[in-house]
Formats: C-alpha cells, sequence, structure tokens
C-alpha cells in the first residue's frame, strides 16, 4: 500500500472541499447541467437509468483492510449494502444521492481513498498487473511506477480537458496481465542490453466500438524519461485528437489516422523540447515513492507445507480449489489466492457490505492486511502462508467467496449491463447467470479448461467482449435484446480481437450456442493441453460456424416441416 | 456582466475584442483603441496593425498553431487564446507552448468559456489574464485560484515538479 504524505492527504482533502463547492453552486442553479457533468464526472459522478452512479478509484487495483471496511460502511450509510468491482479496478455504487456525494467522498478522504479522475476526459486510474509484487516472472514493482504516474496524472493543468478519457496499463513482469495492449498507453516494462531499465511504449489501443491492438512506437524509453514522454503523447493527442465526433475522439483514432510512424515522429519531435527538462525522473523520486510502500513482513518458511499436501489429498472440494485459485508466490512459503466473486446467479463483481467485511478480516488475519481487486473482478490475497491456505479456504467457502473457477468459463468478465447502465442494449448479468448454471458441472468445467468468457452490455465494451475467448456483446434489434458471439479474442502478450461468429441470437439462445461451442471445441482439440483459443487459432473460426448454425438452421428447418405437416 | 481578471485581481479593461463576422470575413478594425484581433488578419493587415495607434494584441483558436506567431511575439501587448466551450482543453497546449517553447513574457489571456473552474489549471499552463464568461462570480472566481495548495507537475507558475522541489535538486542532469 502507498501511504500518504502530508501533501498528497492535502490535496485529496481540497478535492472534497473543491467539489462540495461545484455541487452547491449546481444545486443553486449556478451551474448548468452539461458543465456540471464535466465535473462531477472527474469525481466519479454518473447519472444513470436508475441513479446516479459513484465510481470510486481502487489506485491500480491495490487495497487495504481499512478502507475496504470504509467501503463497507459507505455501501450500507449511502447505498443499498452492496458494491460493485469493475473491470477497471474500480468500486461502483449504484444509488448514491447526488447531494451526499460530498458526504461520501469526505469520508473517503479520511482513508486515503477518492474518486478523482475515475471519469471523464482525462487521464483515468493507471491500472496494472493484479500479481505485481509476488509474481515470479517480474521486472519490476510495478506499483511503484503506478504510484509514479498517479501522482503526474492527478490534476495535471495541461491534459485536465482531453479530447476524450484516457487509459493507462503498466506491466512489470515479462508475462502481460496488464492488458498493456489495448490501453490508449500502455508502458511494458523491459531491460535494455546493458540491463538498464525502460519501458516499450505502446500507443492507440482500445475496445470500445473500434477495437484495435495498440502499436509499439518506442521499444526502450529510459525510465528516467517516463514522465516527459507521456507529456509529449499527451500534447500531441491534446492539440490534434478529434473533438468533432465523440466517437471519433480517443487517441487510436488519431493514431490510426495519422499512422503509428507519422504518430511516433510527432511524439519524438515534441519530446525533443521536453526531453530532459525539470519533469525528466530522479532515482530519489522513485525510491521516496517506494519507501512510502507498506512491505509485507514475510516469514522465513520452507518451500513446502507437510500438513498443506495432507490436506489436498484427503479433500477433493479443497484440491480443486488449491488447482484454480491459488499461485505460486515469488517468497518460499506463500502463496497467492483469488476469492472468487463469480458466484453462479451473482452478478459478477457485486460484492455486499458483509462480504467486504469479512474479506478484510480475512486480509487482516491471513495477507498483512492487504488485497488486490483484478480486472477480472476478483478479489486477491497476495501473501498467504501455504500453512494457511486449508483453513482460509473453509472461511472463503462459508462466504461463498471459493468458488474454484479461475480461469475457466464460468469466471466471466460482465460489465453491469441493462439492470443498470443507461448505454446498455441488453443486459448482460442475467446471461451470465444463465451460461454459469449450464456449467455448473465441476467436472465438466474442468475438462473444458482454461477460457475467458467476456461479456459487454454494448459496444462500448466495459465488459472486454472483444479479448474473451467467447465474447458476447449485447446489440439491439429492432428494439429487442439480442447477443452477437464472437470467438478467437484474447489479451496478454499475443492478444488478438475476437471474430464474429454470425448473426446475433435471442437471450435464451445464448448458452445453447455455448454450449455448442464447447461440443465442438471438445470433440476436435487433440490433446487436453490444447485450449479452447488454440483451436480456434488453428482451424479458424469457419467450422464453429457451421457446427452452431447449421444446427441451429437444422432446428429451424425441423420446426418448419413440423408446422407444415400440422 | 463579463469582468477580466488580471494578475490575480478584478481589473479595468479596455481591450476590444475583434472577432471575424458570421460569414467568417475579417471584423472592421477600428480607428483606435487597444485591438485583440484575430490571427488571420494579423496575418493579412499586418502592416496596417503596426501602424494603429492603439496598442495591438492577438487571439489564437483552439486549432491554430502558436508557432505562427513564434517570431512576432514583440508586437503583441497581450495574447490570448480562445476556449470555444468548457470541454475544450487545446488551449492549456497553447498557453505552455507559449509560454515554455516561444519565451513569451506578457500578458496571456484566456477567453471564450472560461468559468470558476477552469482557473487553477489554465493559470498552471501560463495564463495571468482572463476574460470571464457572462454570470460569473467575481469572488467566487478569484478564490478559484486557491482550489489546491500545490501541484505534483511542473506548471508555468512553479517550473519546478514536487518531487523535484521535495528532493531538493533543480537540474535534471541525467
Ligand atoms: S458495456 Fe455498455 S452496457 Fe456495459 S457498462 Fe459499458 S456502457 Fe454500460
Amino acid at each position: 500500500m502507498y501511504i500518504y504524505d502530508e501533501i498528497d492527504q492535502r490535496l485529496v482533502d481540497e478535492r472534497v472541499s473543491q467539489y462540495r463547492d461545484q455541487t452547491r453552486r449546481f444545486l443553486a442553479g449556478k451551474l448548468s447541467e452539461d458543465e456540471f457533468r464535466a465535473l462531477r464526472l472527474r469525481n466519479g459522478l454518473y447519472i444513470q437509468r436508475h441513479a446516479p452512479m459513484l465510481r470510486i478509484a481502487i489506485p491500480y487495483g491495490l487495497l487495504a483492510s481499512r478502507q475496504l471496511r470504509k467501503l463497507a460502511h459507505i455501501a450500507r450509510t449511502y447505498d443499498r449494502g452492496y458494491g460493485h468491482f469493475s473491470t477497471r479496478q474500480n468500486m461502483q455504487f449504484n444509488w448514491p444521492q447526488l447531494e451526499r456525494v460530498p458526504d461520501i467522498l469526505a469520508e473517503l478522504a479520511t482513508v486515503q481513498m477518492h474518486g478523482i479522475q475515475t471519469s471523464g476526459n482525462c487521464v483515468r486510474n493507471i491500472t496494472t498487473d493484479h500479481f505485481g509484487g509476488v509474481a515470479a516472472d517480474e521486472l519490476i514493482d510495478s506499483y511503484v511506477w503506478c504510484e509514479v504516474l498517479r501522482q503526474w496524472a492527478m490534476f495535471h493543468p495541461e491534459f485536465s480537458y482531453l479530447p476524450r478519457k484516457f487509459k493507462i496499463a503498466v506491466n512489470g513482469a515479462q508475462a502481460d496481465r496488464a492488458a498493456v495492449k489495448i490501453h490508449d498507453v500502455g508502458l511494458h516494462a523491459v531491460h535494455d542490453a546493458n540491463g538498464e531499465l525502460g519501458f516499450r511504449v505502446l500507443v492507440g489501443g482500445g475496445l470500445g466500438r473500434t477495437p484495435i491492438i495498440g502499436s509499439v512506437i518506442r521499444e526502450f524509453l529510459p525510465w528516467q524519461h517516463l514522465l516527459t514522454y507521456l507529456d509529449a503523447i499527451l500534447r500531441v493527442y491534446n492539440r490534434y485528437g478529434r473533438r468533432d465526433n465523440i466517437h471519433k475522439a480517443r487517441i487510436k483514432i488519431l493514431v490510426k489516422a495519422r499512422t503509428p510512424e507519422v504518430f511516433a515522429q510527432e511524439v519524438e519531435s515534441e519530446w525533443a523540447h521536453l526531453k530532459d527538462g525539470p519533469a525528466t525522473l530522479i532515482p530519489e523520486e522513485i525510491q521516496r515513492i517506494e519507501a512510502r510502500f507498506t512491505r509485507s513482513a514475510y516469514a522465513k518458511l520452507p518451500a513446502t507445507d507437510a500438513n498443506l499436501e495432507v490436506a489436498l489429498a484427503a479433500d477433493r472440494a479443497f484440491r480443486n480449489w488449491h488447482l484454480r485459485n491459488v499461485v505460486r508466490h515469488k517468497v518460499p512459503g506463500y502463496a497467492a489466492v483469488t476469492l472468487s466473486l463469480k458466484k453462479t446467479g451473482v452478478p459478477p463483481g457485486d460484492v455486499t457490505a458483509e462480504q467486504m467485511d469479512a474479506i478484510a478480516q480475512l486480509a487482516d488475519r491471513y495477507s498483512f492486511g492487504e488485497l488486490r481487486v483484478s480486472h477480472e473482478q476478483n478479489v486477491i490475497l497476495a501473501d498467504v502462508k501455504l500453512s494457511d491456505l486449508h483453513a482460509l479456504w473453509q472461511e472463503a467457502h462459508a462466504l461463498g467467496l471459493a468458488t474454484p473457477n479461475i480461469g475457466m468459463l464460468t469466471n466471466i468478465i460482465c460489465c453491469p449491463g441493462g439492470d443498470f447502465c443507461s448505454l446498455a442494449n441488453a443486459k448482460s448479468i442475467p446471461v451470465a447467470a444463465a451460461i454459469q448454471e449450464r456449467f455448473d458441472d465441476l467436472d465438466y468445467l474442468y475438462d473444458i479448461g482454461e477460457l475467458d468468457l467476456n461479456m459487454s452490455g454494448c459496444m462500448n465494451a466495459c465488459g472486454h467482449h472483444h479479448v474473451g475467448h467467447i465474447g458476447i456483446l449485447g446489440v439491439d434489434k429492432q428494439g429487442a435484446e439480442y447477443y452477437q458471439i464472437s470467438i478467437g479474442g484474447s489479451q496478454g502478450n499475443d492478444a488478438s480481437l475476437g471474430k464474429v461468429l454470425g448473426p446475433s441470437v435471442s437471450q435464451a439462445e445464448v448458452p445453447g450456442v455455448i454450449e455448442k461451442l464447447i461440443e465442438f471445441y471438445l470433440a476436435h482439440r487433440v490433446a487436453d493441453a490444447e485450449r479452447f483459443i488454440d483451436l480456434v487459432r488453428r482451424i479458424g473460426i469457419e467450422p464453429f460456424k457451421e457446427h452452431v448454425y447449421g444446427v441451429r438452421n437444422q432446428a429451424a428447418a425441423d420446426r418448419r416441416r413440423q408446422l407444415a405437416t400440422a | 456582466m463579463a469582468f477580466v481578471i488580471r494578475q490575480r485581481q478584478i481589473a479595468a479593461d479596455n481591450w476590444q475584442l475583434l472577432k471575424p463576422a458570421a460569414d467568417g470575413s475579417a471584423p472592421a478594425l477600428p480607428a483606435d483603441g487597444d485591438v485583440i484581433v484575430p490571427l488571420a488578419l494579423w496575418r493579412g493587415q499586418r502592416a496596417d496593425l503596426l501602424a494603429r495607434s492603439g496598442r495591438l494584441g492577438v487571439w489564437l483558436d483552439g486549432h491554430e498553431d502558436p508557432a505562427e506567431i513564434a517570431g512576432d511575439l514583440a508586437c503583441f501587448a497581450l495574447v490570448a487564446v480562445n476556449f470555444s466551450n468548457f470541454g475544450d482543453g487545446r488551449g492549456y497546449s497553447i498557453g505552455r507552448l507559449l509560454r515554455e517553447r516561444y519565451g513569451y513574457k506578457g500578458e496571456l489571456r484566456a477567453i471564450g468559456t472560461v468559468v470558476r473552474d477552469h482557473l487553477y489549471y489554465m493559470a498552471g499552463c501560463g495564463f495571468d489574464s482572463f476574460l470571464m464568461r457572462d454570470g460569473e462570480d467575481p469572488a467566487e472566481s478569484l478564490a478559484a485560484f486557491g482550489d489546491f495548495s500545490d501541484s505534483h507537475q511542473a506548471t508555468v507558475e512553479r517550473p519546478l515538479p514536487l518531487f523535484r522541489r521535495r528532493s531538493g535538486t533543480t537540474a535534471s542532469g541525467h
């Protein structure tokens, strides 16, 4: 956890006062709807179909137990007793009252939290790998760099009114778990031939209406120049990004229009003026920020635990969970545990105030009082002793947080959709529930193996459907809710965008189509190790398409025949 | 009534802001008095403008490039930048370029949709003069400069970012 210093705290407190005054002026009729909109959004407040929605930043997904308790308190006091973890490592509340938002923000400030820049046309919450600091393949602690960027981005005077929102992801490990290729700017830590640290810089990736994989505009940016180089990128975007059409305003459109090569040259010539200027980073600052992070005081432990082995041998359900929800830690004797918020019948990412309190307690007892929120909308306890795993599993199980489905089909990533979001074409939560129900046989699920299923309620793609191995998108078909299914998407080092399978289907048909896809996959994989996505890559989408639609057309033909003979 | 803030005070102001006519044609030039002219007028009638008796200012729109006047800055007693609407952020970059790259030291005025909530950021980008939009409250506007007591970034007002002020290092030296 990064611990604020006096200046960090003061700025957040001042933000609360500023927003309180803006709310007051709005309620007094001194600020128009439109102008207040621009101001409330950058404090996380949306006005949705049913009520306002408040989005609270969880910077780079890191959360302390006392902060989670505060969120539980807010859920109880100002909302309806629960919250929702979004795919952007934020927490959303769906029923706060506009008049009380300044009070909520003031409460948050007491635990070093806020809603700053969680929405609006500005630099948003920086996201990263949820296994930062514990993964074995890590080059750098990405949290430190995310914090450097958080400070740079907060109230940036030049870049507070960008053409559109701007999302930055940092990946500090070899494997890309931060999805750097689908962000406005992706920063991937690398070492050069001399072992110096730097970043590979990608721009112009993104999902939404125009999904694009980002382009590398610099293979190696020495770390000292991170901020000046970002200033250069943002300045080119701020000046030349389109502002006439909201759907063409993201940086990806500018990069595409100019070509990545030309865009890169423009950035380089802008950077030539800024390089080595006062915003050039210094080692003292990196050290200062590093030192403000709390560090887990690991015990010296053996790499294995005999009791754990016994429990694993004795208890199949525990073994399943261990297989799916526990990953290796770089420190011997520890593991990182994912608590699943994807129980069948519960909207993905939803968490009640009671669960928040209980998770906070688990974090205190088992993981140094800290936890992480993943973009897959689960919670991670990153520093659990191997000897504690069985006890933790039992408690998590009792709380409904031990669904052993991480990396599996039922670990669905899903936006709030039509139940909550005013932009939605279709509901997403009941569809996720129907799929989870269809695949509730664990043996079958494990046989299917690793599979990402992502769903969005409209083409804004908050559920990242383009990069799901299977993606589901809510579409509007003459006023009815339909679903377009795509396959072959993926995120990570080999990121790709899914391809649409065929005509969209009704809500009732979705689980059946997924089942058909899985059926086909199981019948055609050459080995268990060939994942669904691997098969799609090997044979293309056509055979899947034929299997799904061929059979569907057949069914329709059968029905017609029956009707004709009736 | 619109009013002007200059150097953090409500200031009397005699500048006339000349805008192109609705059909885009150049505005008529008054015989005397202080005028702020559109960039196109400066480009087209440079000699006439320099020959006038009143003071001369020029204004840039968000899409216009400050590089175009970089060599002429000594001719102007004021440079203004237009913010076409509440969310138009291009002028912030223009302000910084004028100050930091082109070395403009004179009065730099924000015009257009300039409201209380922008002032802190505009000041950070080098603006020291503000033609406030109709209906803004003078006292509330002046208070806006104090919205935040510090900023992380290097700004025109505080050329060293917070981390350099904290560590006491001034030169970049890398
Ligand atoms: S994808 Fe669409 S429906 Fe879903 S949360 Fe985003 S905007 Fe709303």
